[in-house]
C-alpha cells in the first residue's frame, strides 16, 4: 500500500518542478525587444542599471535610472562611433528591490544578457555583494549612490563609485559642525543600519580627533518613533550639538521630540536626514537644522543635465541621478576612448578617465573612488532645505564661487551632444 | 524501498536525470536561473527543517530563521577575512549546524513547557533579539560587524574545486551557481532521506504523538521534555546547514537578510504544503520561491500595460498571497495542499 | 534628579499607551483563551485612519479648535478598527473554534499580514507625519517637562480603563463577558450568546486599540504601516507581564514595561560602561582613556527588553503579577 502513493507523489513534484521549471523558460531576454532596430544596423551595446524600483526607496531608484536613461540616449543622439562602427547604446534596467539576495540575482542576469558595464546599485547593502558578481564576470560597475567606504575596498579592479564615501561625507559634516558651533560636547546617535552606523561612525572619528567629547553611542532603529528615553537620557549629559546618522522617517520624529523635551543643542544629519520632507517630518523643530549631502546639489549640476532632465521626464531630479547619469556619461567616454565596447579594453581608459560631467571633474584613485570628491552642507530654512556651502579639497566654498570655479570646465564639454532632448518619448516611458 | 516495482525505478530514474540535467537548461536560458533554482532549494532545506519542528512536533516556532541565522554568521567569521579566518566547508558547515543545534535546545529548555500560542510569541521574540544582537555586537567590541554585514566570504570549495568560478568537464561548462546547485542537491536529498526516516521512527512517532495530545504521550511513557527538544535541536541544525550554504553562496551575510518576514515565508511554505508531510512541504516550498519570480515577470507588466502604471508591488502581492495563503490553507485545508498521509499509512501497515 | 523624573513621565505615556493595547489582548484571551496576533495591526489601522481624518479636517480649513479635529479622528478610527476587529474573529477564528490550537494562530499571522500590506497599499510606504495643530504646552515638573499631550494621554487611560472595568464588573453584558470566560459552556447554558460575547470582546478591544493608535500617532508624530508589529508585541508582553486576561494585569504590566523600557534606555548604559567596573576598568584601561566609556548594552537594546521581560515571566511566573489562572500546559 506505501508505495504508489509515494511513487504518486513523487511524480507530482516532479510534475510540479518542470512546470515551475517550463513556466520560467519562456521569457529568458526580456530587455531587448523593446527598441525597434534603427536603419543602418548599429551595433548595440548594453548597459544595465540597477538599483530598487519597487520599494520604500523606489523613487530614488527611478530617479537613478532617468539618469542613466538620460545620458544613454544623448550619447545615441550625438551618433558616437566605436571600432569604426556606429553603435547604439541600450539600457538594461533591473529593480533589485534594495534586497541583497534579489541584487544578486539581477546581477546575475545582466552578466548573462553580457552588458558592457552596470550603472548601480544604489544600496550599498546590494552593491558590494553584486560587485563580487559583477568582478568575476569582468564587468566594470559604477554606483552612482552607494556610500559605504567597503565598497571599493575589496581590491576589485572594475568597481568604481562617483558619488563620496561615507568616510569623506562624515568629516565633512563634523568640520563644519567644528567650525560653525564649536561644541564642546556632541551627542552621536544612529539607526542601526549600515548606512546610519557607517556615517555616525565616520563623524565620531573626526570629532575625537579634534578632541571634542563625544557621548557613549545611542542608538533606534531605522523604524523608531519613540526617541523621548534616549534624548532625555542625552539631556542630561548636556551637548551642545548632536549628530544622528539615519533617514528622514526617524530624523524627523527625533528633531521634533528633542524640541518638546528642550534640548537646545545644534541638531546635525546626513544625507538621509537632508529633505525636504523633515519639514513636514519635524514640524517648525526642523527650521535651523545642518545637514549634509555626498556631491554637489542638484541646483548645482550642470545645467545641461538639468535641462534635459526636466524636458525628458518633465520632473526635477531628485538626489543621485546627476551621478548615475555621469556614470552613464562615463562608461561611453571610455569606450570612445579605448574604441572598444569590450569590458577588458575599455576598463584601463575609465580608470584614467579625466572627465568634466554634471557633478564637477571626475577622475578616479586607485580604488575606484572618486578623487577629491565634493561635499555640500545644507541648512532648512523656510521649509527648504538650502545649500550653504560646498566642501571641496578641505575648503569650503559658497555656491557661487563654486559655481565660478566650475563654469569653464563644463562649459567646454557641453560643446559636445547638444540639447536634442527626444520630448514625444517621454510620456510612454513614465 | 526493495518492493520498488520497475515502473517506479523508471520513474525515479526519470527525476533524478531531470533534476541533474536542470542546471544545464537553466544555464542555456540564464545563470541567474540557476541562481533562482539554489534558492528555492535552499527554502526546500529550511522547510524541511521547520517541518520537523512545526509539522511532525506541532511547536510552533516563529523565530525559525535566527537558527538560520546563526548557521550564516558561523561561516561568515569562520571563513572570512573579517577575523582572517578560512576554515574548509567541513569544520564550519557541521559546526554551524551544531551552534545553531545548540541554540535551538537554548531557546527550547526554558520555553518547552509553555503552550501552543505562548511558544509561538516567544520564539518570534528570541528571533528577533537573534538580530538585534547581531546587528549590535559591532560595539564595543566587534564580532559580527554590526549592520554592516561580513563581506568577502569565502566561497564552498572541495578538493581544490572552486565553486564561485566557470570549470569545464566533458566539455559541459558548469558555471559557478550550477556547482553550488548540485551541492545543494546532495544537502537537499539527505534532509529529505532524514525526514522520511524521522517520520517513520520511534522518535518521529513520537513527536506526532506529542503533536496529537501531549498527555497522552506522556501517559505512554515518552519523555516529552527530551523529546520536543530533540525536535528544535534538530530542526535548528538543518536552518544552521542552509544558513551556512546561503553565506556561502552569497558571500556577503548583513543581519537584513534574517528578518521576521523571512521566518513567516517559510512557515507559510510549511503549512500550504501540508504540515509534517515531506512532499508536501517541499512542494509548497517550490511553490512559493517560484512565485516571487512568476509575479515580477507576469503582475509588472500586466498592471503596466492595463493601468499604465504600477497600482501593486509584486513584493506586496507576494505579502498578500503568504498571508492569504495562510488564512485560506488553514480554513479550508487545514491539513494543507498535500496533506499527511501518516493515518491512512499506519492503518495499512498494522494490517499488514 | 530631573532627569529621572522626566524618563518617569516618559515612561508613563508610553505604558499608558501600552496598557490601553494590552487591553485589547487580555479581553480576548480571558474569553476564549487565545492571542489575537493581529491585534497590533488594528492599532496601526487606527492611527492610519485618524490620520487621514485629521489630515482632510485640517485641509478643508474651517476654524475647529485642534481638540475637536482629534476627536474627529478618532470617531472616525474607532467604528472602521471595531469593524476590523469583527472581521478577525469572523474570518480568523470563530469559523476555527474547534479547530487544533495552532489553526487560529496561524490564520492570525496571516491576517496580520494581509492588514499589514493593505495598509501599505492604502496609506504608502512613507511614513506619514501628523499634523502639528495642538500647541504643545509644556508643564514644568521639578525640573522635568510634561505636555499637555502626554498629559491628555495619561487621564484618557486611566479613564478608558476605569470605564472598562466598571462595564466589565457593573453591566450586564459584562457578566454576560465574565460568565464566558469562566465557561463557555456552562454560560451558554445560562442563556449567554457566546457568540456575541466572543466578537464583542474583539470589537471593544478593537476600539480600545483604535483609541490608543491615535494617541500613539499624536504623541509621536508619525504613524507607519509597520507600526503595529512591535507595538503589538510590546503591548502582548504587557499583558503577559501582568497576567494575561486580567484586566488590572494589562494596566499594570503597560505601565511596568513602559516604565522599564524608559528607565533600561536611561541608565542600562551607564551601568554597564565597562570603564566603571573595577576589573574591566583597568583591563581596558587605554580604551577607556581615549574614548571615556567602553558600553556594553545601550539603547541599541531598547526593543529586546520588552522580550526578555516576556521570556523571564513566561519561564519563572506564567501566571503573571497579577494573574490568577495559571497558564494551562499544553
Amino acid at each position: 500500500m506505501n508505495f504508489p502513493a509515494k511513487a504518486l507523489s513523487l511524480s507530482v513534484a516532479a510534475a510540479v518542478l518542470m512546470m515551475a521549471c517550463g513556466k520560467e523558460e519562456p521569457p529568458p531576454p526580456p530587455p531587448q525587444a523593446q527598441t525597434p532596430p534603427p536603419a543602418p544596423q548599429p551595433v548595440t551595446v548594453k548597459i544595465g542599471h540597477v538599483g530598487p524600483l519597487t520599494g520604500g526607496i523606489a523613487h530614488f531608484g527611478k530617479d537613478n535610472e532617468n539618469g542613466v536613461r538620460l545620458a544613454l540616449d544623448e550619447a545615441n543622439a550625438a551618433g558616437i562611433k566605436i571600432g569604426g562602427q556606429p553603435v547604439k547604446f541600450e539600457m538594461v534596467p533591473e529593480d533589485d528591490q534594495a534586497d541583497p539576495k534579489v541584487g544578486n540575482t539581477v546581477a546575475q542576469k545582466l552578466v548573462d544578457a553580457k552588458v558592457a558595464g552596470v550603472v548601480g546599485h544604489l544600496n550599498s547593502g546590494t552593491s558590494i555583494p553584486a560587485s563580487s558578481i559583477y568582478n568575476g564576470a569582468g564587468i566594470p560597475m559604477i554606483s552612482g549612490a552607494s556610500t559605504n567606504p567597503a565598497l571599493t575596498e575589496q581590491g576589485f579592479k572594475g568597481v568604481f563609485r562617483v558619488v563620496g564615501r561615507d568616510d569623506q561625507q562624515g568629516p565633512a559634516i563634523a568640520n563644519y559642525l567644528l567650525a560653525t558651533a564649536k561644541p564642546k560636547t556632541v551627542a552621536v546617535i544612529d539607526d542601526a543600519t549600515a548606512y546610519g552606523e557607517g556615517l555616525a561612525n565616520e563623524v565620531e572619528k573626526t570629532l575625537k580627533a579634534a578632541g571634542i567629547k563625544v557621548l557613549p553611542r545611542e542608538k533606534g532603529t531605522d523604524k523608531t518613533a519613540d526617541w523621548k528615553a534616549v534624548l532625555t537620557k542625552i539631556k542630561g549629559k548636556k551637548p551642545d550639538a548632536v549628530f544622528y546618522g539615519g533617514m528622514d522617517a526617524t530624523a524627523g520624529p527625533l528633531l521634533k521630540q528633542a524640541r518638546e523635551l528642550k534640548i537646545g543643542a545644534v541638531f546635525s544629519f546626513g544625507d538621509g536626514g537632508c529633505t525636504d520632507k523633515m519639514a513636514e517630518l519635524a514640524g517648525a523643530a526642523a527650521e535651523g537644522l545642518v545637514c549634509s549631502q555626498a556631491g554637489i546639489p542638484v541646483q548645482a549640476a550642470g545645467k545641461q543635465f538639468l535641462e534635459g532632465y526636466k524636458a525628458k521626464f518633465n520632473m526635477d531630479p531628485i538626489i543621485y541621478s546627476p551621478f548615475t547619469y555621469d556614470a552613464a556619461k562615463l562608461l561611453v567616454a571610455a569606450m570612445q576612448k579605448a574604441d572598444s565596447a569590450d569590458p577588458a579594453k575599455y576598463l584601463p581608459a575609465l580608470a584614467a578617465i579625466d572627465y568634466n560631467g554634471a557633478t564637477g571633474n571626475i577622475q578616479f584613485d586607485e580604488k575606484g573612488d572618486r578623487k577629491d570628491a565634493e561635499m555640500t552642507i545644507f541648512t532648512m530654512k523656510e521649509g527648504k532645505i538650502t545649500p550653504l556651502a560646498i566642501i571641496k579639497g578641505g575648503k569650503s566654498l559658497t555656491l557661487d564661487e563654486y559655481a565660478a570655479l566650475a563654469a569653464p570646465a563644463p562649459a567646454a564639454e557641453a560643446a559636445k551632444p547638444a540639447e536634442a532632448a527626444p520630448a514625444p518619448a517621454a510620456p510612454a516611458q513614465k | 524501498m526493495s518492493r520498488l516495482k520497475p515502473a517506479h525505478w523508471f520513474g525515479l530514474a526519470l527525476v533524478a536525470i531531470a533534476l541533474l540535467a536542470l542546471p544545464l537548461v537553466l544555464t542555456q536560458v540564464g545563470t541567474a536561473w540557476v541562481r533562482i533554482a539554489n534558492f528555492a532549494i535552499l527554502f526546500v532545506f529550511l522547510s524541511l527543517g521547520l517541518n520537523i519542528v512545526v509539522g511532525m512536533a506541532g511547536l510552533l516556532d516563529l523565530g525559525y530563521i535566527a537558527f538560520y541565522a546563526v548557521g550564516a554568521y558561523t561561516w561568515a567569521l569562520l571563513a572570512s577575512p573579517h577575523f582572517n579566518l578560512h576554515l574548509p566547508f567541513w569544520a564550519i558547515l557541521p559546526l554551524g549546524a551544531l551552534l545553531a543545534g545548540m541554540a535551538g535546545a537554548i531557546l527550547g529548555a526554558p520555553t518547552l513547557r509553555l503552550r501552543g500560542d505562548y511558544l509561538a510569541i516567544v520564539t518570534l521574540g528570541f528571533g528577533e533579539i537573534v538580530r538585534i544582537f547581531m546587528n549590535n555586537l559591532s560595539a564595543p567590541f566587534n564580532i559580527t560587524n554590526g549592520p554592516k554585514g561580513i563581506t568577502r566570504i569565502d566561497g564552498f570549495g572541495a578538493g581544490g574545486v572552486n565553486f564561485s568560478t566557470t570549470d569545464t568537464l566533458f566539455g559541459i561548462a558548469f558555471t559557478g551557481p550550477a556547482k553550488y546547485y548540485y551541492v545543494l542537491l546532495v544537502l537537499m536529498l539527505l534532509v529529505i532521506v532524514v525526514n522520511l526516516r524521522l517520520q517513520n521512527s520511534r522518535i518521529g512517532r513520537a513527536w506526532v504523538a506529542i503533536r496529537e495530545d501531549e498527555i497522552a504521550a506522556k501517559a505512554a511513557g515518552i519523555n516529552t521534555r527530551n523529546i520536543k527538544l530533540l525536535a528544535f535541536a534538530m530542526g535548528a541544525s538543518f536552518g544552521g546547514i542552509a544558513g551556512g550554504m546561503f553565506a556561502a553562496m552569497q558571500g556577503f551575510v548583513s543581519p537584513e537578510s534574517f528578518v521576521l518576514h523571512e521566518s513567516i515565508m517559510v512557515l507559510a511554505m510549511v503549512v500550504l504544503g501540508g504540515m509534517g508531510n515531506v512532499w508536501g512541504v517541499i512542494a509548497g516550498a517550490l511553490l512559493l520561491s517560484f512565485v516571487p519570480e512568476f509575479l515580477r515577470y507576469t503582475v509588472e507588466p500586466a498592471q503596466q500595460a492595463i493601468f499604465g502604471r504600477l497600482l501593486i508591488e509584486p513584493e506586496v502581492l507576494r505579502m498578500l498571497i503568504f498571508g492569504a495563503a495562510l488564512v485560506l490553507t488553514m480554513r479550508f485545508r487545514p491539513a494543507g495542499l498535500w496533506p499527511e498521509s501518516r493515518h491512512k499509512r499506519e492503518m495499512g501497515e498494522r494490517r499488514a | 534628579m530631573d532627569i529621572l523624573l522626566q524618563q518617569i513621565i516618559n515612561g508613563l505615556t508610553t505604558g499608558s499607551v501600552y496598557a490601553i493595547v494590552a487591553l485589547g489582548y487580555t479581553m480576548v484571551y480571558g474569553v476564549i483563551q487565545l492571542i489575537n496576533f493581529a491585534h497590533g495591526e488594528v492599532v496601526m489601522i487606527g492611527a492610519m485612519v485618524a490620520f487621514s481624518v485629521i489630515m482632510a479636517l485640517v485641509g478643508m480649513g474651517l476654524p475647529l479648535p485642534p481638540f475637536v479635529i482629534v476627536l474627529g479622528g478618532v470617531l472616525a478610527a474607532v467604528p472602521v478598527c471595531m469593524a476590523i476587529g469583527y472581521l478577525l474573529e469572523r474570518v480568523a477564528y470563530r469559523p476555527l473554534r474547534h479547530a487544533p490550537r495552532l489553526a487560529p494562530l496561524i490564520t492570525a499571522i496571516g491576517m496580520s499580514i494581509i492588514l499589514q500590506h493593505l495598509a501599505l497599499l492604502v496609506w504608502g510606504r512613507d511614513p506619514r507625519a501628523f499634523p502639528q495643530i495642538m500647541e504643545n504646552a509644556s508643564f514644568a515638573v521639578g525640573g522635568a517637562a510634561i505636555s499637555s499631550v502626554q498629559i491628555a494621554i495619561i487621564l484618557l487611560s486611566v479613564t478608558m480603563m476605569a470605564g472598562l472595568t466598571w462595564f466589565v464588573y457593573r453591566t450586564r453584558f459584562g457578566i454576560a463577558i465574565r460568565a464566558t470566560a469562566e465557561d463557555v459552556r456552562v454560560a451558554g447554558l445560562m442563556g449567554v450568546d457566546a457568540n456575541r460575547v466572543i466578537a464583542a470582546t474583539f470589537t471593544i478591544g478593537a476600539a480600545l486599540g483604535a483609541v490608543a493608535g491615535v494617541m500613539y500617532g499624536t504623541y509621536y508624530g508619525i504613524a507607519h504601516y509597520t507600526m503595529g508589529f512591535i507595538l503589538g508585541l510590546k503591548a502582548f508582553s504587557a499583558a503577559v507581564l501582568g497576567g494575561i486576561g486580567n484586566l488590572a494585569g494589562a494596566m499594570l504590566g503597560g505601565i511596568l514595561l513602559g516604565l522599564v523600557e524608559a528607565l533600561g534606555a536611561g541608565y542600562i548604559g551607564d551601568m554597564t560602561d565597562l570603564c566603571r567596573w573595577p576589573v574591566f576598568g583597568e583591563l581596558l584601561a587605554e580604551r577607556c582613556a581615549a574614548d571615556g566609556h567602553v558600553v556594553l548594552f545601550g539603547s541599541n537594546y531598547q526593543d529586546v527588553f520588552a522580550f526578555l521581560v516576556l521570556i523571564l515571566v513566561l519561564v519563572f511566573r506564567p501566571s503573571g503579577l497579577l494573574g490568577e489562572r495559571v497558564a494551562e500546559r499544553a
